[in-house]
């Protein structure tokens, strides 16, 4: 370049003896990355995670440090082993172990815990080919596998209090004992795993998630308006419907288990079908099924079902002959 | 109507660095040594040099021209003698036969005739001197305006809208024109409304523009047909069929042009442009640019002449502030960063923005974590992570069938995107195979 362009700043002269940088449009990006929206969802979780260590005690905080430990671990290592970049600055594994976490009795033994880590970032994440391709939510994957491999410990509710008790919904469907007022189920001192259990918490949590559009409100909004019309249509006192929207893991679940990006579909009308899918079956297990709660094994049905949803919602194109 | 309630379906709201010009008047820039005006600067065919090496031309005079209907004559914007004729690089990346004069510095300008009454002329009049003048585009494409304001007999036109969006950010040209010189942009309108011969005409532009929207209302005559209306800011509202969809409701089919629900849209600076050549007989020669970014020393809108070389502007501007990473023709979600400083002003060129070397970052492309925000805000309705990954593993039919073609290549999947894919980088890139493989078939 035979012309020079000067420009009397600070510095001196600025020479342009470089060549410029060419790329395609557009030239700016937003400031969103992977990273700060699972980071998002951590800060959203913390609510969730303080509860569960005030209610719970140290047996909750050495869950959740065990299977964050171990799901990081375990990423790192599986990504070594397969020759991939190692992502876990991406902190994706760290919100699975989180959310296992949460999905955990209060008793789990550690390694049971660690198993459900490794589990839900070689079996469900990594095998399937890593953040954003795992067909199913990676930690309730991982809980299916370890209620179906350990189905005692897995079930061994205690209260806060370290009693052994049955969830509220337990009590509902075998129609033994007594029901906690709404007002322990709302703040969290109820029996259940350690993150379900604070309905108030979590909600927090949630809000952040949809103030900061990392989630859209229409998924826990169409799945826990299904389940309560359904259960309703299926003749559930409505006495006793807010234990159900309170209890069972369904705000956990409907808020940060079925919003989850990978497993669920992207279309917007694919999501609303996914929801009310979630819903429905939710209220079926419930009531007709042989599982007091049934929302990890709704969401992870629809999972399966999320590609073939996904597949018949195209949105419609702008102008679209048809 | 209300303020702000117009517009579309998905879209984004990307940082504007407006404010880096927006208050700055339009400042006449200095006439270039040497202008190099390109003969193909349009949508169309390349026009041919009616003047040889050595001839001397005044301003306004007419350098090139074609025998096509789809092309727009060419006009010199300084006077002095035509040193040579050759092939250069254009800001969009073509190569082509361009004019180069040498300034003599006496600024003598063509006998441009004698001032016209819109009232005395007819449609075809009108056309023809908009024909004459060069008016193409400006707002990017550069579409002959002739052209397009010829609609076969079978598309009638009932509606025109002049598009003062301007949802480029950083872009302040079309702003300040609308500011400045509203009459001139109404009257521009006037004369393509007659020349259409249509009722209803809107002026629309993005609220953000609230001094716009005001001068323009008070230069409106109730009796002209003519709505100044106010659009939502939002990228990208300035796209042709997002700004019918928004002012009109209709939505041009895929494939379709607006012409197709009854539309015509131009740009505000071309309707200025249209004013001048129509009532004074001024040809394109000049136009409004805004020299812009953080790594220029001091950002202005320019009045320049068509030809100026981009580093000529830049040092009418104070220079780098710092070591330039990207030049940037237009804006930055659909500008085109030029390699050469040598690349002149053409009709579409709305900007020139600097971007400094530090600010350009790599960032390192993710997977996909199917989050979905390209889809929430493709103003197209299209799944981008789908087109994008069908593209990458170049499979055109497969992008064909999820509707790569309807793309606009705004960009804003681009923006939006969390692991810095470059969605509609490969998008456009299938678009080329698609299109390829249907000119084979």
């Amino acid at each position: 370049m035979d012309e020079k362009v000067m420009g009397p700043n600070q510095n001196g002269p600025v020479i342009l003896d470089d060549l410029l940088i060419v790329s395609q449009s557009p030239h700016v990006r937003s400031d969103e990355s992977v990273r700060r929206t699972m980071m998002d969802v951590l800060i959203a979780l913390l609510p969730a995670m303080i509860g569960s260590v005030y209610f719970f005690g140290f047996n909750a905080l050495k869950l959740i440090l065990v299977t964050v430990i171990a799901a990081v671990g375990f990423e790192a290592l599986i990504q070594k082993m397969f020759k991939k970049a190692i992502r876990i600055g991406d902190l994706s594994a760290v919100v699975t172990g989180v959310l296992l976490a949460l999905n955990l009795p209060a008793g789990t033994p550690w390694w049971v815990a660690v198993f459900g880590a490794g589990f839900a970032i070689i079996i469900v994440k990594e095998f399937f080919g890593g953040i954003g391709q795992n067909f199913m939510n990676p930690a309730l994957g991982a809980r299916a596998a370890l209620v179906a491999s350990w189905p005692g410990i897995m079930t061994a509710y205690i209260t806060p209090d370290g009693i052994s008790a049955a969830t509220p919904l337990q009590i509902l469907k075998s129609g033994s004992g007594t029901l906690p007022a709404i007002q322990r189920m709302i703040f969290g001192d109820i029996g259940g795993v350690i993150g379900e259990t604070s309905a108030i918490l979590l909600l927090i949590g949630a809000a952040y998630l949809i103030i900061r559009n990392v989630i859209d409100w229409k998924i826990p909004v169409i799945y826990i308006g299904t389940t309560c019309a359904l259960l309703l249509v299926l003749g559930v006192d409505s006495g006793n419907l807010l234990y159900h929207v309170l209890g069972g893991g369904l705000i956990l679940g409907a808020f940060f288990m079925a919003t989850d990006y990978s497993s669920s579909p992207v279309t917007p009308l694919g999501k609303i079908i996914f929801a009310l899918g979630c819903g429905i079956l939710t209220a079926l297990i419930r009531v007709k099924g042989g599982l007091p709660e049934g929302v990890s094994y709704s969401i992870l049905i629809m999972n399966v079902a999320a590609p073939l949803i996904e597949k018949y919602t195209k949105p419609k194109v702008f102008g679209e002959v048809k | 109507m209300s303020q702000g309630k117009l517009t579309f379906k998905g879209g984004v709201h990307v940082p504007e660095f407006k404010e880096l010009t927006e208050k700055k008047s339009i400042i006449v820039a200095d006439s270039p040594q040497l202008a190099y005006i390109p003969l193909h600067q349009h949508t169309g065919a390349p026009c041919e040099p009616i003047v040889n090496v050595g001839d001397r031309v005044k301003i306004g005079q007419k350098i090139g021209e074609s025998s096509a209907f789809v092309s727009g004559s060419i006009h010199a914007s300084i006077a002095g003698n035509v040193k040579e004729i050759k092939m250069m690089y254009t800001p969009t990346g073509m190569k082509v036969k361009c004019v180069v004069i040498e300034n003599d510095g006496t600024e003598e300008m063509d006998d441009f005739g004698t001032q016209k009454n819109l009232d005395e002329l007819t449609a075809e009049e009108i056309i023809a001197i908009i024909k004459d003048k060069g008016i193409t585009g400006m707002g990017g494409a550069s579409f002959p305006a002739h052209v397009k304001f010829s609609p076969p007999k079978d598309k009638p036109i009932d509606t025109l809208i002049l598009n003062g969006a301007e949802c480029e950010p950083y872009l302040t040209s079309d702003h300040r024109v609308m500011l400045e010189q509203p009459e001139l942009v109404v009257l521009g309108l006037k004369a393509v409304k007659k020349a259409l011969n249509v009722e209803k005409a809107y002026i629309a532009v993005e609220d953000n523009k609230p001094d716009a929207i005001e001068a323009l209302k008070k230069a409106v005559d109730p009796a002209d047909g003519i709505q100044v209306v106010a659009l939502k800011t939002k990228y990208p509202q300035g796209d042709e069929k997002r700004i019918i969809d928004a002012v009109t409701g209709r939505k041009v089919p895929t494939g379709g042009l607006p012409m197709d629900v009854g539309c015509v849209v131009s740009n505000v600076s071309t309707s200025k442009a249209i004013a001048e050549a129509v009532l004074y007989g001024k040809p394109l020669y000049e136009r409004v640019v805004t020299v812009t970014g953080k790594g220029i020393v001091e950002p202005k809108n320019v009045l320049a002449r068509i030809g100026t070389p981009f580093g000529e502007l830049i040092r009418q501007c104070g220079g780098f502030s710092a070591k330039p990473g990207k030049v940037i023709s237009g804006g930055p979600m659909m500008g085109i960063a030029q390699f050469t400083l040598d690349a002149p002003v053409i009709k579409g060129s709305g900007g020139i923005l600097v971007i400094p070397a530090e600010e350009v970052k790599e960032e390192p492309v993710l997977p996909c974590i199917k989050c979905g925000k390209c889809i929430e805000v493709c103003p197209s309705g299209l799944q981008p992570l789908f087109i994008s990954a069908y593209s990458l593993k170049n499979n055109s039919e497969m992008a064909d069938k999820y509707f790569a073609l309807s793309c606009v290549e705004c960009g804003a999947c681009s923006f939006i995107c969390p692991a810095k894919r470059p969605l509609a980088e490969s998008i456009k890139n299938i678009k080329k195979e698609i299109i390829a493989k249907r000119k084979k078939s």
